[in-house]
């Protein structure tokens, strides 16, 4: 194993960068996907409760199969991958955005609108900075997600290292097959973690010191 | 130095009632103003004419649900009349941009509605901010205000709202409704939510501050007391904003409009008129006052020679902090500046119905009472006990 890793650790590293670089980019598309969406939704019950079944619908969907569907239209490589993995990152920021948005107290809303702040500088500067520590609570469950969802998207030909589980797979009994595929899970546990500690950190630092628990 | 100066040229200084006070604020004028909530049979607010003048406290009173907070979020448009007009000064409002109307406009709620994850500085500069004007301008500003609602700019300016009492935080509503300098202020049951004694410092201050400013101030309020305490003015109304009484404090109190406002009104007339008589009008006695850390000896000397019993310390800036006894500080070599947390204290304009209360709270056989240039004097129980005799008799004849 020591030697298989030391042997490809061009490649694992290459892989690895892929793999962070896929996650962190459809992440940041799916925050902003979700809270676009959650905006348009939090103020009626009606559309709030839509966003929330989608959400949980949306997440028993096997991404396998939605995979397979996004094959049609877009053949193997990266747009399929990129579709499906925001799509699942999407859909509990959406969940979290909506409750977090709701959950502002609207007295503080009113008093922002009765000293003159329009629309949307409210929720810029009030309703989105006091829902932020609940968004980023969703985009860590997106993150922890959608890293083993990324490696699934390698059956498309995907970039990361699902690659490495998937020769492995294919393979197993072959010489290497065990360790391609350990490298690849391991890897990602390890990512996963790292990502999850940024977040936190980005947290820290995004999250006033007024309102920090 | 300014002390001098004022005391050469006789009272300038001190306000007068009446025209000589400076007015910043400007008339308030309702026409036919109604509103109605969709799906409901009555209007909430039910065609109200209503004048009020420039530079005054006018205070709104009436049951809860008889459209006191409709009305007055109308007045900066925060709800939409459904008909009706609304002046400001000669200007009619109703069809201007709301966003532009309500910079003009402050407006300070229950709690303050301060922002949590914005510093006390933050909040108070959000209205100059909207209204572009510099950093450095608004950071002065900040801090003027800061010092106008008795609060230190070094100490508060960097604070967070969790981090303030609430009496702090309604101070910072205050401020920051305040900020652009508005001629017009929107309160809805801003005291609503502090204990008594900070509501009574809370009004005290308001009244300070409007007597330097002379504002058009709005007050909506439960508290029949606070009305007749704060209020140049009082509207009382009944279900749909029908005006019932628009009258000064003393006539209504005198010469309730109709049955329905003398029981709002309430029993003990007599007692709410403790409510109008402010400390400021009544006979006060004048201690020896001496600073924290002047010589004990000498301080107890003048005081026995005067036949004082207690000594009012105060602090460099001239504030009380404790009241010793003469035989505790004959005790001591230096007067000590040990802050008395207890301390019972009053302002002249506060009512003797508050002063009664501050006394009773503290325990206390007395109150001391601070104008602006310090302590002013003591008031004792047996003050407001003579006050009550006067007026029942007042009123029994
Ligand atoms: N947004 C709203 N939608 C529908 N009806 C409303 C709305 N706001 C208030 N009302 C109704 O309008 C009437 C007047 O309400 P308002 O809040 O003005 O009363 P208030 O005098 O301020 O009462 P309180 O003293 O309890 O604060 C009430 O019957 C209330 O139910
Ligand atoms: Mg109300």
């Amino acid at each position: 194993m020591w030697d298989y890793l030391v042997d490809r650790r061009g490649l694992i590293a290459f892989q690895a960068f892929q793999h962070v670089s896929l996650v962190v980019q459809c992440v940041l598309l799916a925050t902003v996907i979700a809270i676009g969406l959650a905006v348009l939704a939090y103020r009626s019950a009606k559309v709030t409760g839509l966003a929330n079944g989608v959400s949980a619908v949306g997440l028993t969907i096997p991404s396998f199969a939605l995979l397979g569907i996004l094959l049609a239209p877009f053949g193997f490589g990266i747009t399929p991958a990129v579709i499906a993995v925001t799509f699942y990152a999407t859909l509990p920021i959406l969940r979290n955005a909506v409750v977090g948005l709701a959950g502002v107290d609207r007295s503080l809303v009113e008093s922002a609108r009765g000293i003159g702040m329009s629309r949307l500088a409210t929720l810029r500067r009030v309703e989105l900075p006091l829902a932020w520590p609940v968004i980023l609570a969703g985009i860590r469950v997106s993150t922890q997600m959608v890293m083993g969802i990324a490696a699934i998207a390698a059956y498309v030909l995907g970039p990361g290292l699902g690659s490495f589980i998937f020769s492995g797979l294919s393979r197993l009994g072959g010489a290497n097959a065990l360790n391609a595929t350990l490298v690849g899970t391991i890897a990602i546990v390890l990512l996963a973690l790292v990502l999850d500690l940024v977040l936190v950190l980005v947290g820290r630092l995004t999250t006033s010191r007024g309102i920090r628990v | 130095m300014s002390d001098t100066i004022a005391a050469s040229t006789g009272d300038t200084t001190q306000p007068p009632a009446g025209n000589e006070r400076r007015i910043s604020g400007v008339s308030i004028r309702l026409e036919g103003v109604t509103k109605r909530y969709s799906g409901q049979g009555k209007p909430a607010v039910d065609a109200v004419d209503l004048d009020i003048p420039a530079g005054q406290m006018v205070m709104f009173v009436g049951p809860s649900g008889c459209g006191k907070t409709t009305l007055l979020k109308m007045l900066n448009r925060l709800v939409e009349p459904t008909s009706g007009k609304i002046f400001l000064g000669d200007e009619d409002v109703t069809g201007q941009d709301p966003d532009q109307l309500r910079r003009r406009i402050g407006y300070v709620i229950q709690a303050g509605g301060l922002f949590p994850h914005m510093t006390v500085a933050t909040n108070i500069g959000l209205v100059p901010g909207m209204l572009k004007w510099d950093k450095q301008r608004i950071s002065d500003r900040v801090d003027e205000l800061l010092e106008l609602v008795g609060l230190d700019p070094e100490v508060y300016r960097d604070r967070y709202p969790r981090e303030l009492s609430g009496g702090q935080q309604q101070r910072v509503g205050v401020a920051r409704a305040l900020a652009a300098d508005p001629p017009v202020l929107l309160m809805d049951e801003p005291f609503g939510a502090v204990d008594p004694i900070t509501r009574q410092r809370l009004q005290d201050e308001l009244i300070r501050i409007q007597e330097e400013l002379g504002k058009t101030i709005v007050f909506v309020t439960h508290d029949f007391d606070e009305a007749v305490k704060l209020g140049d003015r009082i509207v009382v109304f009944d279900v749909g904003a029908r005006v019932v009484q628009y009258d000064t404090p003393e006539a209504i109190l005198a010469d309730p409009a109709e049955e329905y406002v003398a029981d709002f009104v309430g029993a003990g007339a007599t007692l709410k008129q403790l409510t109008l008589t402010r400390v400021s009008d009544v006979e006060l006695i004048h201690p020896q006052v001496t600073r924290a850390g002047a010589d004990a000896a000498e301080v107890v000397r003048q005081a026995t020679a005067a036949g004082e019993k207690y000594v009012v310390v105060t602090d460099r800036r001239g504030r009380p902090i404790s009241w010793p006894s003469v035989a505790e500080l004959s005790r001591v070599a230096t007067v000590p500046d040990t802050v008395d947390e207890k301390l019972p204290v009053v302002g002249l304009r506060s009512t003797l119905n508050d002063a009664l209360d501050t006394m009773l709270a503290a325990s206390q056989g007395g109150v001391v009472v601070t104008g602006r240039g310090g302590v002013a004097g003591v008031m004792v129980v047996e003050t407001v006990m003579a006050a009550i005799q006067r007026t029942r008799e007042e009123v029994q004849g």
